[in-house]
């Protein structure tokens, strides 16, 4: 029988921002456990970089990609406990009586649930992709954009036969280009980014130049416009199919098309993984840029919750670079928290990472404005599916608004949407966008669904490993716990 | 007057047996005030399993639940909603000797006090009934016109039902202070001043706060039963099974997912209003469940969670009239057990309210019997749930 384990901080999430901050605390001599879902370290950005199949062909996935490597290297050989594959499917501020001021940190590893208790947790669950709710986005041969280069990344697989790309955002192209490398035909790239948003950006452009994401971004566009049939101003989009996708219909101005495929990648930009951010009871504000829910936050990561703190996309989208600098932050202030660092030594640590901070973020405001999803792919009509868990769609949510359902938490007691093993994460923003058109309100006033436990799917068999209760044991279950 | 709403009778707390007084009052055509701190149903009464059971009740609870079920099996003429009320039978099985022990005793004494609802199933008959349950199953008790209904939508109905017949229904309203204004109550609360000729106190796991401003001090606790649900299974179960020695109430609803309850408590702090699941005694829960239906391991977890109520030391409410008040009634301290109770009780209310007295056998949960200590009688309930 496993026994429940102990640390002082706990990181949730082994990408930039969870290695940074691991780095960190274990040089302040702190006792660091970190959980990730996969089976390597590097997140999202540098997922398989130690083992994937594509690393004796490395032009394919790019520069930017391996020079993730070296982090990932100091990482694995830092001191923090890493447990790869772990599933944290809740962390709860309520301990059982031996472990005071601690959070209980529920996670399985092997199909068999464990329990962590520690003192400070960092949330650096990184980012997901937004969802994508057109018509037909559910038939097999749809897929995002992010799992497709998933199965680049970890197992070197692609699709074959008729592929199209659509939807926007600086993830899209990359996707495009590195499919290209690996010798990968593209059919087609829908780029649903609107006609004349590059010029309203105008007073952001300068910050953009000198950003460093802007020559990289501008190569990176250039070829893939002169290799691949791209479709600029797509306004309108569909996939077709019965069993599986056969075909796509998108608009241009007042033409429509439809072109026949065996594969749709969708993609317009991710957003902040708050899942369990939102489990925690962190506050979260609407991003009214990039329409999505975000965690507050002050500069170190600290949030509403005390002793919890966030850092990387989860905090908010600003790339790997920011992720790693937010990492370390949330570190130096954690340290302090702990004794480890005085205030004097932790701000003037700080001064160099909020450099970089500020370096790596500029011209953030230019794309993500560039990038905004347009409103028809956030705001679904008519019978495309919503929640796909429980298969609900966009009318059905419309019409429970006008008979007066005013939010998503509501929304759930009548349709069930977001009640499906994703908890939400398909449907969050969606249903929020929905009501709030519908009530003509902003998205801040709607609100968001009250996470329930678990954050991430369990079975009871897993559960049913956890260490028994003394009260079990004892087989004595009635009424106890007073206030 | 002054600003003052008045009604006849002012109810604090809308859970099911609040929503139930304020329907059986309003019909009586009384002027209803509800007071609800949160809205409707927000906690126990809307996210409790959804038991409708008879069986193996307290002595002291089975005339109020006869009566009650009777109510639940025409629910849809008291309330124009089916509740999602269905009768599947609920049983209480025997996984060890000492479980066949308890349930058969508990059969003896009822057959001996003339009740009938209750009957013997041997293993066999467990198994017919229940292919998917563990062989080792040695027998069970069962009441065959149990079921289970939906609480949020009963709870919502009664409450609708009540609203239909004049009731008025204020949310969001938390009752700051009661005094005594000549034979009658003055209300303050967040949400303004409201008087009224009459006081019934509903208000769950909050109960005991109202009572005390009257000296009755009740040693009520407030605790929050753990709920599972499970993502969509192929059909396998029709009865609702209870554990007899280990806490479980394990039921599959037409949807396919399947509830788990029975009893076993959260964290509980009522003064945040907010509840945080025990995860280690969840898995009690869990080991229980996988021990009885072993096809039950590979069954994903959809969502847990917890709703607060209130629970005496013996395991009883406390339904009646105040010890030292005139025009106070109680409803509250349901033990994890109130819901099937909940038409009945406002029922008894109202008539207490209209007429002084009602035909059913109240004593036993008068609030005098913790005047006298704190402590509790000592339990004779044998059950896990």
């Amino acid at each position: 029988m496993s026994q429940v384990s102990n640390c002082e901080v706990a990181i949730i999430g082994a990408g930039p921002a969870g290695m940074a901050a691991a780095l960190a605390l274990t040089e302040y001599g702190l006792d660091v456990v970190v959980f990730d879902e996969n089976p390597a370290a590097g997140g999202q950005i540098y997922r398989g970089i130690t083992s994937s199949p594509l690393r004796d062909r490395p032009q394919i996935l790019g520069k930017d990609y391996w020079a993730g490597e070296p982090l990932v290297k100091k990482f694995q050989a830092c001191d923090a406990q890493k447990i790869h594959e772990a599933i944290v499917w809740a962390v709860s501020q309520q301990t059982s009586d031996f472990a005071p001021s601690h959070f209980e940190i529920g996670y399985s590893v092997n199909a068999e649930a464990r329990l962590l208790h520690a003192r400070h947790v960092l949330v650096a669950t990184g980012a997901h992709e937004r969802p994508f709710p057109i018509r037909g986005w559910t038939l097999p041969g749809v897929i995002t954009g992010g799992a497709a280069q998933t199965l680049l990344k970890s197992n070197a697989i692609v699709p074959s036969d008729r592929i199209v790309l659509a939807g926007c955002g600086p993830l899209l192209y990359l996707i495009a280009w590195q499919y290209l490398n690996s010798g990968v035909k593209i059919d087609m790239l829908l780029d649903t980014t609107p006609k004349g948003r590059v010029l309203s950006l105008w007073p952001y452009l300068l910050d953009f130049v000198r950003s460093p994401y802007f020559l990289k971004g501008l190569n990176l566009v250039r070829e893939v416009n002169s290799k691949v049939n791209v479709v600029k101003h797509v306004s309108e989009l569909a996939a077709n199919g019965v069993d599986a996708l056969e075909s796509i219909t998108f608009k241009t101005g007042n033409q429509e098309r439809t072109v026949e495929a065996d594969h749709l990648l969708l993609h317009q930009g991710v957003m902040p993984n708050i899942n369990l951010a939102q489990a925690l009871g962190i506050t979260l504000n609407w991003n009214d840029v990039i329409k999505c829910w975000e965690p507050v936050a002050d500069i170190w990561g600290n949030t509403n919750v005390e002793r919890v703190h966030i850092a990387g996309d989860a905090a908010g989208i600003a790339g790997a670079w920011a992720a790693e600098s937010r990492g370390r932050l949330a570190a130096t202030d954690i340290a302090f928290q702990l004794g480890k660092l005085t205030e004097q030594q932790r701000d003037t640590v700080a001064v160099k990472l909020r450099h970089d901070y500020v370096a790596v973020t500029r011209g953030r405001e230019f794309f993500d404005r560039l990038f905004q999803p347009p409103v028809q792919f956030r705001r679904p009509t008519g019978d495309t599916v919503v929640c796909r868990c429980e298969e609900i769609t966009a009318s059905q949510v419309r019409e429970t608004v006008k008979i007066g359902c005013t939010g998503p938490n509501q929304m759930k007691s009548f349709l069930r949407c977001g009640m499906g093993p994703c908890q939400g994460r398909f449907c969050a923003v969606t249903v929020t966008e929905l009501i709030a058109d519908e009530r003509n309100v902003p998205e801040q006033d709607v609100g968001h669904y009250r996470l329930r436990f678990p954050t991430k799917p369990l079975t009871l068999g897993e559960l049913a490993a956890l260490p028994q209760t003394e009260d079990s044991i004892k087989a004595v279950v009635r009424l106890k716990k007073p206030v | 007057m002054n600003g003052i709403t008045h009604a006849d009778v002012i109810i604090i707390g809308g859970g099911i047996h609040g929503s139930s007084a304020a329907l059986q009052l309003a019909k009586a055509g009384k002027r209803v005030l509800l007071l609800e701190k949160n809205y409707v149903a927000r906690h126990a009464s809307g996210v409790n399993a959804g038991g409708v059971r008879t069986l193996t009740r307290h002595m002291a609870e089975v005339p109020l639940s006869l009566a009650s079920q009777h109510m639940w099996a025409n629910i849809q003429e008291h309330v124009d909603d089916d509740c999602g009320f269905e009768v599947t039978g609920q049983i209480r099985v025997a996984e060890n000797e000492s479980d066949e022990k308890i349930l058969s005793d508990r059969f003896t004494m009822m057959q001996s006090n003339g009740y009938i609802h209750e009957e013997w199933v041997d293993a066999v008959g467990v198994r017919d009934m229940i292919p998917s349950i563990t062989p080792n199953i040695l027998g069970g008790l069962i009441a065959r016109s149990d079921g289970a209904a939906d609480p949020y939508r009963t709870t919502t109905a009664f409450r609708l039902k009540a609203q239909q017949y004049g009731a008025d229904i204020r949310e969001g309203v938390t009752v700051k202070t009661v005094v005594r204004q000549g034979q009658g109550w003055l209300v303050d609360t967040t949400g303004g001043r409201f008087g009224s000729e009459v006081l019934v106190n509903c208000a769950g796991a909050w109960a005991d706060q109202i009572s005390a401003q009257f000296g009755e001090i009740v040693p009520l606790k407030p605790i929050a039963p753990m709920m599972l649900v499970t993502s969509r299974m192929p059909h396998f179960l029709s009865l609702v099974v209870l554990g007899t020695g280990r806490a479980l109430s394990f039921k599959q609803r037409t949807n396919g997912t399947v509830l788990i309850g029975g009893g076993r408590l959260a964290w509980v702090d009522r003064d945040r209003d907010i509840t945080e699941l025990d995860f280690r005694t969840l898995a009690d829960s869990a080991r229980t469940v996988c021990d009885l239906f072993p096809h039950m391991r590979n069954a994903s977890v959809n969502r847990g969670w917890a709703g607060i109520e209130a629970s005496m030391p013996d395991g009883i409410p406390v339904i009646g009239a105040s010890n030292t008040e005139q025009n106070l009634f109680h409803a509250f301290g349901f033990s994890a057990h109130g819901f099937q109770l909940g038409p009945i009780v406002g029922k008894i209310l109202s008539e207490l309210i209209i007429t002084g007295s009602t035909n059913l056998p109240i004593e036993p949960f008068n609030i005098s019997r913790f005047a006298a200590s704190s402590q509790a009688p000592a339990g004779a309930y044998p059950f896990a749930t």
